[in-house]
């Protein structure tokens, strides 16, 4: 599970004219790719108003925290509510795709492939097509409109990637290390939780990143299974905020920024984890 | 609630796929997924060959182009319905980098996108179509390609390339130098270099970026459901937005079941072959 990113790049000074055009073209892109997150803090920091159309990429007149102090106050209960659900479903999804990428790995069963393939096809269903049976059940058991039901949907729906990162990770490790253990006495129970889940620590750290910013980010499971506005998650917070009649779009700003600190702050500060999830999570195999 | 079978059992089926709302979903769909592969794919790619090169700032670079794939499709979706205000916004951003006075040069009106809220369909091709398959007459759908789908392309684009330029990168990182040495040595110009060598030992990463962008657009739901909608006469409404309305605003189970069938066959069509593939040749 190598990253790519981790390699230190020998980076250069241009030399050619190629080379100037390449640094030109990489300094466009980048105007591009910053603008929409230059206008999102900057509308955020105005006053209401002084949010005009004419002068919407101007910078703020004032320094006053503009719509932040409002939107804070309208997106923290939310905020709270994808706390609650993101921090357990993370850490129960992490724990049974440890216990399952275990078994997928190192005890293969006849048909184990087969099974994994039928594992991993879960996390590419899409969410609509479930979310009819999925509501008469939480309904059914009295899950429905509770953050508990989001976060059992949440556990199930992470299995398939969780148990698909912890089986490329054990894949890595070398089957003596079992045999070795076996012949000592140890059971298969003692060797899963003496040897294998303390060996796993990376394996968690890019497990639970991954599955806090996909569980922070969703937003159809929590539009749909709570519909009480007060229990809704931070993404169905601030679509709310913004699908209003009067938009206050220095508030919408300012929530669209707070909405996306918490996995603004993972990728800058655990970059290296949170590519290595997003690339282990795609190339499959 | 009528439990019964349908008689015959397809027709919420055949009622969905009449209706102009439904054509218009495929319609978008097969014109959204065609675009964005195409720009994603393709800016991926182009910045990945540029921080290739190995100058100063590529990390900053790096790490700028992949951060909206950290944020949520709603922060995006939230964001870009504000840039792309028709009264301002890229307007605005079109007349401040002269773009507008060069088109007033040659004669032309100024470019003022109302891209969000104007229906148009560009490149209509029902009339060219309808000649090779007389079916296509009988559509509800103005086929082309619906303006108000751009920004969408563009928002979604801007989420993901970086993450085709993470891919590529990691593709880039075991093409082996040497190749390239060889390349040169036998007298490859650099940009044959590129098209000849680099290119095509980076098509396995194409094909699972095919795949992955491809099924991401089959589902995709909450990047359209915050910034357009349905849109202006469904010129936006995608099957992932078309099943959630019916399900829950409409009340309509069964429509709403049927187009998430079709979505699921959809999506399963696309990644069950890569996975069998993919786990087959781990083996």
């Amino acid at each position: 599970m190598k990253s790519p990113f981790a390699l230190s790049l020998r980076t250069g000074l241009p030399r050619s004219f190629a080379d100037w055009a390449s640094l030109a073209a990489l300094c466009f892109f980048l105007v591009v790719f910053v603008m929409p997150l230059y206008l999102m803090v900057v509308t955020g920091l105005k006053e209401g108003t002084n949010v005009s159309l004419s002068s919407m990429w101007n910078l703020p007149q004032t320094l006053t925290g503009g719509g932040f102090s409002e939107a804070w106050k309208r997106l923290w209960p939310s905020m709270v509510n994808s706390l609650v659900m993101t921090i357990p479903a993370t850490i129960i999804s992490a724990i049974l795709g440890a216990i399952n990428g275990f078994v997928f790995s190192k005890c293969k069963f006849k048909g184990s492939n087969v099974l994994f393939i039928v594992f991993v096809f879960g996390m590419f269903i899409p969410y609509q097509s479930i979310i009819i049976p999925l509501v008469k059940f939480l309904q059914s058991v009295n899950l429905y409109g509770t953050v508990v039901g989001l976060i059992v949907v949440h556990v199930i729906y992470g299995i398939p990637i969780t148990s698909l990162l912890f089986r490329n990770f054990f894949d890595t490790l070398p089957n003596e290390l079992i045999e070795a253990a076996k012949i000592d006495g140890a059971t298969l129970m003692n060797v899963l939780l003496r040897i294998m889940l303390p060996l796993a620590r990376p394996a968690f750290i890019v497990t639970g990143i991954y599955q806090f910013t996909n569980i922070w980010n969703d937003f159809l499971f929590g539009v749909t299974i709570v519909p009480n506005p007060k229990a809704q998650p931070i993404s169905v917070a601030l679509n709310n905020l913004s699908g209003s009649f009067s938009v206050d779009w220095n508030v919408v700003m300012a929530g669209a920024v707070v909405a996306g600190v918490p996995t603004a702050l993972i990728y800058i500060f655990l970059g290296k984890f949170f590519v290595r999830g997003m690339l282990a999570g795609s190339v499959k195999g | 609630m009528n439990l019964n079978l349908r008689d015959p059992a397809w027709t919420t089926y055949a009622q969905m796929f009449a209706t102009a709302r439904w054509q218009c979903d495929l319609r978008n769909l097969v014109v959204f997924i065609i675009i964005f592969l195409l720009v994603a794919i393709g800016v991926g790619l182009l910045l990945a060959l540029l921080l290739d090169r190995k100058l100063v700032g590529s990390s900053l670079f790096r790490n700028m182009f992949l951060f909206p794939y950290a944020l949520s499709f709603i922060v995006t979706g939230v964001a870009w319905r504000w840039i792309f205000n028709p009264e301002a916004g890229v307007n605005l951003l079109f007349s401040a980098l002269g773009i507008n006075r060069i088109l007033a040069l040659f004669g032309a009106p100024p470019l003022k996108p109302g891209w969000i809220t104007d229906p148009t369909v560009l490149c209509p091709l029902n009339d060219i179509l309808g000649k090779v398959f007389p079916s296509v007459n009988d559509l509800a759908v103005q086929l082309g390609i619906p303006v108000a789908l751009i920004p969408l392309v563009i928002a979604a684009s801007w989420q993901l390339s970086g993450f085709a330029m993470a891919m590529y990168i990691a593709g880039l990182a075991v093409v082996p130098e040497e190749l390239r040495e060889a390349a040169r040595i036998d007298g490859a110009t650099e940009w044959q270099v590129y098209t000849r060598v680099i290119i095509p030992q980076l098509t396995p990463v194409t094909v699972s970026l095919v795949i992955i962008l491809g099924h991401i657009s089959l589902k995709i739901f909450d990047l359209v459901f915050a910034m357009t909608g349905a849109g202006p006469g469904f010129a936006t409404d995608v099957p992932g937005v078309f099943v959630f309305e019916q399900t829950f605003k409409a009340i309509r189970y069964n429509t709403g079941a049927a187009a998430s069938i079709v979505m699921l066959l959809l999506v399963a069509a696309v990644i069950v072959p890569y996975l069998w593939g993919s786990v087959r040749r781990s083996r």
